[in-house]
């Protein structure tokens, strides 16, 4: 039977066992939405395309499942760019679908027309533009099969109007063959035999981990291999729920805003076992004072973050599942506390994540309330700046794709929309946004899609009433000048705003009323805003300042 | 160091566009590029002559094979092969410099291909060298439009 392009779009998105949809519609996409109006597809019609881009990707990595978010022509595809970056930054696989202007009009400068696959070229992992319906079915199965396999990352494919229209045969593909495509999993057995003998070797061994551990479920693998050998683990933001943070072998975050004895052990190791992490600048501070008398092993599925950055002795290709799972066989038992674990033991207990427990009201302290009401179960997102930092150190993460944060791109307003799609594609838990009076502004208006939707994410805004990271940044190497960093008397009053969008607001600005407050907000079956009254000039710390080697830590306590 | 890269590709839309970004993202000129069909019409090769450090040449590479379109990427730096280079050159030419210019393009075999009353094109194939040895040559006549169509390479032997 003869089908339209709307048609075979809305059913080929159903045989992949799509649930869900965010996005908004417009004048070109208004075959597709025809369709939609039957269907049993969700649809969740977000305020900005931005945020049906970060939804999308929230719950992607809230589920494993693919997020997949819809705009129209022009303006609403470029919204979306954002949203693709931050995506691919971060490898989440994600699906973005734009409608486009008639093929005959296509490069005329015709209303809401925007070369979107031109733009979005170099920030998604591969892009499609449709001219022939006869040749959708197969896009879309490529595109899911491209968005999921090896590296994941956004595909987006335009979609023009007159193509929505178009009749042809559907049949969907069951399998794809691309030629040009063809990831590589199982690592090379010499290269794991060799890294297996390192790792028996080595006096002072770290696990480095980051998202890769993550995207393939290598966390059991993980736990094993560091279990199996004592290796002491440390992990990248993207790799924090990868192995539990109360784990004895865990140092915690490495990096910029990482944890002393993460920092140290790095510098201080002979061996660095590289998995699904690319030894990001946050990471590695200056590069030529990095871990100086480490061999490096790197396992990961992109050849291109192999001897990127940091030279590495041991490439290993290939899925960290796979590759863990096969190490995890090779390596040795050890059960002896070596001199080194003693050390790692004297840094973790000498130089703890901390901050001043006085009576007044912090950030940290809202974090680990938060922690502790929710026993550490509950998914966290962030915006970016401050926020983010203090989530990392003070939230004790148990789980993978507990933590949803934009690691690579950096992207302020990420937080809120994530949460969104993340209560979405996981009903059952808590979702907390922790967020910045800065970052809560910039998606805002997406309140009204939770109010509308009926999804009770609940937002903690850590409201210090500037820009808090680059104040930081300011004052500790700008003398104090706070340019362009104040918010405070631009700031709304958020419980009015959550009120006004027929959500729920709470303002707390006593340290005592912290619990009761995070309570009842998770009671609450509704979107909920905190607004926390945070001390204003509160610092992140410890502190790597950009240029230094990983072990030149500011240690200072706000 | 000077790299010849071959490349290939699936003969699509926007192919061009992916690997042309790769390079001007890291800032890197690209000396020359050629590109065509190869012996299956749905696959094109492209032949890129570029100059940079060896550790982004290798990430280029790397970054080449990830694309989704490519199939294909090899560096012809360490192998034996063949490089060519096409180029079309009107020099000007009268009564006097005639007969001078047809024998420095018989001693580089190459060819005039037209002749007009006071210029000739001059079509001539060969490597970088040969070609930039010739256009030495015949600068002193006056060089009126030259064209190239950029060096395609293909490894020698059975490979």
């Amino acid at each position: 039977m003869k089908k339209t392009g709307a048609q075979i779009l809305i059913e080929s998105l159903l045989k992949e066992k799509v649930e869900v949809v965010f996005g908004i519609p417009g004048g070109v996409f208004l075959p597709t939405f025809d369709v939609l109006y039957d269907s049993p597809l969700r649809f969740i019609l977000t305020r900005h395309e931005q945020g049906a881009a970060h939804m999308a990707e929230g719950y992607s990595r809230a589920s494993g499942r693919i997020g997949v978010c819809f705009a129209t022509s022009g303006p609403g595809a470029t919204n979306l760019v954002t949203g693709l970056a931050n995506a691919n930054m971060d490898s989440i696989p994600m699906i973005a679908i734009t409608a486009q202007v008639a093929t005959n009009l296509i490069g005329n400068d015709a209303f809401q027309e925007a070369d979107i696959t031109g733009i979005t070229r170099p920030v998604t992992k591969h892009n499609y533009l449709v001219k022939d319906v006869r040749d959708l079915a197969r896009t879309i199965k490529e595109a899911f099969y491209i968005a999921q396999t090896g590296r994941p990352g956004p595909v987006l494919i335009d979609l023009p109007v007159d193509v929505q229209k178009a009749e042809c045969e559907f049949s969907y593909p069951a399998q794809v063959d691309i030629r040009s495509y063809r990831p590589n999993y199982q690592g090379h057995p010499g290269q794991i035999k060799k890294a297996a003998d390192l790792i028996n070797q080595a006096q002072k061994p770290v696990l480095y981990i980051g998202g890769g551990v993550i995207t393939s479920g290598a966390h059991k693998e993980i736990m094993a291999l560091a279990e199996k050998a004592q290796l002491p683990v440390i992990w990248t933001l993207m790799g924090i729920g990868a192995f539990p943070s109360a784990h004895d072998l865990s140092l915690g975050m490495v990096g910029m805003h990482g944890t002393y004895s993460a920092n140290h052990a790095t510098q201080k190791s002979d061996l660095i076992i590289a998995v699904g992490a690319r030894f990001d600048d946050r990471v590695t501070g200056r590069l030529d004072k990095f871990a100086p008398g480490a061999k490096v092993i790197h396992v990961d599925i992109d050849p291109t973050s192999i001897s990127k950055n940091i030279k590495v002795d041991v490439p290993i290709v290939g899925d960290a599942r796979i590759i863990v799972g096969e190490l995890v066989k090779l390596v040795a038992k050890k059960t002896k506390m070596t001199d080194w674990h003693k050390q790692i033991e004297i840094w973790k207990k000498d130089f703890p994540l901390t901050y001043k427990k006085d009576s007044k009201l912090r950030a940290q302290y809202v974090i680990e309330q938060i922690c502790e009401i929710t026993k550490g179960n509950g998914i966290i997102t962030t915006e970016v700046g401050q926020n983010q930092m203090w989530s990392t150190q003070f939230f004790k993460y148990k789980t993978p794709r507990s933590f949803i944060s934009s690691g690579g791109l950096g992207t302020m307003g990420y937080g809120f929309p994530a949460a969104i799609g993340a209560k979405v594609a996981c009903p059952d838990r808590v979702v907390f946004d922790i967020a910045g009076d800065g970052s809560i502004q910039m998606n805002i208006q997406e309140l009204a899609t939770a109010v509308q939707n009926k999804i009770p994410v609940k937002v903690a805004i850590l409201n210090n009433g500037y820009l808090g990271m680059v104040r930081q940044w300011q004052q500790l190497f700008y003398k104090r000048r706070y340019s362009g960093t104040v918010l405070s008397s631009g700031n709304p009053d958020f419980v009015k705003v959550a009120e006004a969008y027929g959500a729920v607001g709470i303002r707390v600005e006593k340290k005592s009323d912290v619990r009761a407050a995070i309570q009842k907000a998770i009671k609450i079956d509704k979107p909920v805003f905190l607004d926390f009254k945070i001390e204003s000039e509160e610092n992140v710390f410890p502190m790597v300042p950009a240029g230094a080697a990983l072990d030149e830590i500011l240690q200072g306590v706000a | 160091m000077r790299h010849a890269i071959s490349v290939l590709v699936e003969n699509k839309a926007g192919v061009l566009a992916r690997i042309a970004n790769l390079f001007s993202a890291r800032g890197y000129n690209i000396d020359s590029l050629a590109v065509g069909e190869t012996e299956d019409p749905t696959i094109s090769r492209m032949t890129i002559i570029v100059r940079g450090d060896e550790r982004i040449l290798e990430q280029i590479e790397k970054q080449l094979n990830k694309l989704v379109d490519v199939i294909r990427v090899s560096d012809f730096l360490e192998t034996e092969h063949l490089e060519r280079d096409l180029i079309l050159i009107k020099v000007t030419a009268d009564k006097n410099s005639r007969l001078e210019i047809m024998q420095i393009v018989d001693i580089f075999r190459a060819k005039i291909v037209d002749v007009g009353s006071n210029s000739v094109i001059i079509e001539m194939t060969g490597n970088e060298e040969k070609i930039k040895a010739f256009v030495e040559i015949v600068k002193p006549f006056g060089i009126k439009e030259m064209v190239r169509t950029g060096i395609v390479a293909m490894g020698r032997g059975n490979k």
